[in-house]
């Protein structure tokens, strides 16, 4: 099983964002994703976009989270993800932005709102040219065709969304196995990552025959919430939930 | 009429505005809109049944009001398209009377819609309740404030409304709290968009229902002798009346089309909804579209008097018919615009809506020549603002 964590860069304050992917590391998860902050945030809950607010009132901004990644002292052991939104990104100019990860060792994107065909027609030229991959989701409503399609486009990962709705909404994880099973048989290319209402091991060791990896994101905001010793409520979150 | 400019194109793109820009998420639920929209609109039994609810339950058509005092004072022939004389008071039921007959062809129980000045939230939950269908409405914390009487209408008619608490409080976050209820129930729910905003097919489906003003606007006027207008002025927030007052002229380029965005306190001041003049090019609620934006990209909050205006997008058929210059963009302040409304009031024994007041504004700004024939849409009555107008007047 492979772990993908997920937090908002400048979130609980300005300079977390190095100091956690340090304590992500320190539990050895294998990939953290770095949420880039958002004024509108479709896809996310209350709990992300409180987050998301909180970063840009400590005055997160895209150039700012390459210049702290740019600076990590320690090496890097996890791979990193960005996560984010369409508009700032295409405000960045999508070359300057694939070129800042290249630079910043990013390993690939998660970008809800850069559909398919934008990606095609616009974007994959510079994450091709830069080595970045690209990592899009599915959700239990998509159509096979499709599926296949999105398959055939990610890299990375394939992001599988456990339930439609947004980040953080109760799920009963349950529900979806039988969609797990329907991709199992498909074949497909990219390993298999679950997100949306993980937040414990035994939901993990439920879904676990199904798929190669889970994403935790709003449980692991939840557990920074409020918290003077990040290093310890990182280890003490995460290191139950990713021990075998 | 068929027209050419217009329409988007297959994909949903005015030029390279519009599109279907949405989280994977949405992907089943505007694809299956997509698919189904014109098959709908085009069957006989949609046409009839649309027709006769605009007929007898909207009153349409609305009236084509020459104001005779109006136009003394500004030396022109001004005719008002009274939307304010539709049932609920705006243009907004033209709209949801066409989303609501395809949501019940695609068998959706449920509906749910965004607001900013209460008049599609309005419009809306008197759909649901004609069609027994449930109604959730989003709507900014601010604007239930400044729109109690809205409020109290939408209760009333049995919708929930759900105040919008992120951000600015106001219709761009409504419209986000919509789209993410959208997102969490999706097969069994209809989501009718107020304004030809959000993704492909939306913009071009609220244009073809709001069509209907332009459509009546021809007709009314050769029946006083006029071939055409010299000018077609409306209001701007997501443009929807504005596209609907433009339609069916879109392809007569001696027709003037002047779209009035509201400036709030000033172009410069910080607080403007002017998308048009300080937005730039950008992605917003699922359409590409000009938005007011910081350098990050971070959508910033708008102001207007009206809390039908106060959008930072707009839809993408406005920024296309700019590009191509068709349409001329324009903007009036909060003040201009509640002075339009009072003048209104006294020549013509009219209360505009403070959204309709704005293209009023747009009088004292353009130069015609005189007795210029000048069609004005007056989107809606402004009982809904009787509050900010006397604390205009107490001042």
């Amino acid at each position: 099983m492979k772990y993908n964590f997920f937090f908002t860069a400048g979130y609980p304050k300005l300079n977390s964002t190095l100091q956690i992917i340090d304590a992500l590391q320190k539990c050895q998860v294998d990939f953290i994703e770095i949420g880039m902050p958002y004024s509108d945030p479709l896809a996310d809950g209350p709990t992300i976009q409180e987050s998301s607010k909180i970063a840009l009132n400590n005055g997160m901004t895209i150039d700012l989270l390459f210049k702290q990644l740019h600076a990590i002292p320690f090496k890097l052991t996890s791979k990193l993800i960005l996560m984010g939104y369409l508009n700032p990104v295409l405000q960045y100019g999508y070359e300057n932005f694939c070129s800042q990860c290249a630079l910043n060792n990013i390993y690939g994107l998660i970008i809800p709102d850069l559909t398919l065909e934008d990606y095609k027609q616009d974007f994959k030229k510079y994450a091709d040219k830069y080595n970045i991959k690209l990592i899009f989701l599915i959700t239990p409503d998509t159509p096979k065709k499709r599926i296949i399609q999105i398959d055939k486009a990610s890299s990375g990962f394939l992001y599988i969304v456990s339930s439609t709705g947004t980040t953080g909404k109760e799920a009963n994880l349950i529900d979806c196995i039988p969609f797990l099973k329907s991709l199992q048989v498909m074949k497909l290319r990219n390993q298999k990552f679950i997100g949306f209402g993980i937040k414990s091991k035994d939901q993990i060791d439920l879904l676990s025959p199904y798929i190669d990896g889970v994403i935790i994101g709003t449980a692991f905001i939840k557990a920074l919430q409020g918290k003077p010793n990040l290093n310890k409520a990182i280890r003490n979150f995460v290191s139950p939930i990713v021990q075998n | 009429m068929a027209t050419k400019i217009g329409f988007p194109d297959s994909k949903g793109y005015y030029g390279k505005y519009g599109g279907a820009i949405i989280p994977e998420l949405l992907f089943g639920n505007i694809h299956e809109l997509k698919k189904n929209y014109l098959k709908i609109m085009n069957t006989p039994s949609f046409k009839k049944e649309f027709n006769f609810l605009l007929k007898n339950y909207v009153g349409r058509p609305s009236p084509l009001y020459f104001a005779q005092n109006l136009s003394k004072k500004y030396q022109a022939q001004i005719f008002l398209k009274r939307e304010d004389l539709n049932h609920t008071g705006s243009h907004k039921i033209n709209n949801t009377i066409g989303q609501i007959l395809i949501a019940k062809k695609l068998k959706k129980t449920k509906i749910i819609a965004e607001t900013g000045a209460g008049q599609h939230g309005v419009a809306t939950a008197t759909v649901c309740a004609l069609m027994g269908l449930e109604c959730n409405i989003y709507m900014g914390a601010k604007d239930i404030e400044r729109q109690a009487s809205n409020y109290a209408r939408m209760k009333m008619l049995g919708a929930q409304v759900i105040p919008a608490t992120s951000g600015s409080k106001t219709l761009k976050d409504a419209t986000n709290e919509a789209i993410r209820a959208w997102i969490n129930e999706p097969l069994s729910t209809h989501y009718i968009i107020g304004s030809v905003v959000g993704p492909a097919p939306y913009p071009d489906m609220v244009t073809r229902f709001q069509s209907v003003i332009s459509k009546e606007i021809k007709s009314q006027l050769s029946e006083y002798g006029f071939k055409k207008p010299d000018f077609l002025i409306a209001c701007i927030g997501g443009g929807s009346n504005a596209a609907g007052t433009f339609f069916h002229f879109l392809n007569e380029p001696k027709t003037k089309l002047i779209g009035v965005e509201a400036a709030g306190l000033g172009i410069e001041s910080g607080k403007s909804a002017a998308t048009l003049i300080l937005g730039r090019f950008g992605v917003l609620h699922g359409s590409k579209t000009i938005l007011m934006q910081d350098k990050d990209g971070q959508i910033t909050e708008p102001h207007s008097i009206s809390a039908g205006l106060d959008y930072p997008g707009i839809g993408p058929l406005h920024p296309f018919l700019k590009d191509i210059k068709r349409a001329q963009y324009i903007s009036a302040t909060d003040m201009e615009a509640v002075e339009a409304g009072l003048e209104l009031t006294k020549l013509e024994g009219i209360i505009p809506a403070l959204e309709s007041a704005h293209a009023l504004a747009a009088l004292k700004k353009i130069a015609f020549k005189k007795n210029a024939c000048v069609v004005i849409s007056l989107s809606g009555r402004g009982d809904k603002d009787l509050e900010t107008y006397q604390n205009y007047l107490k001042k």
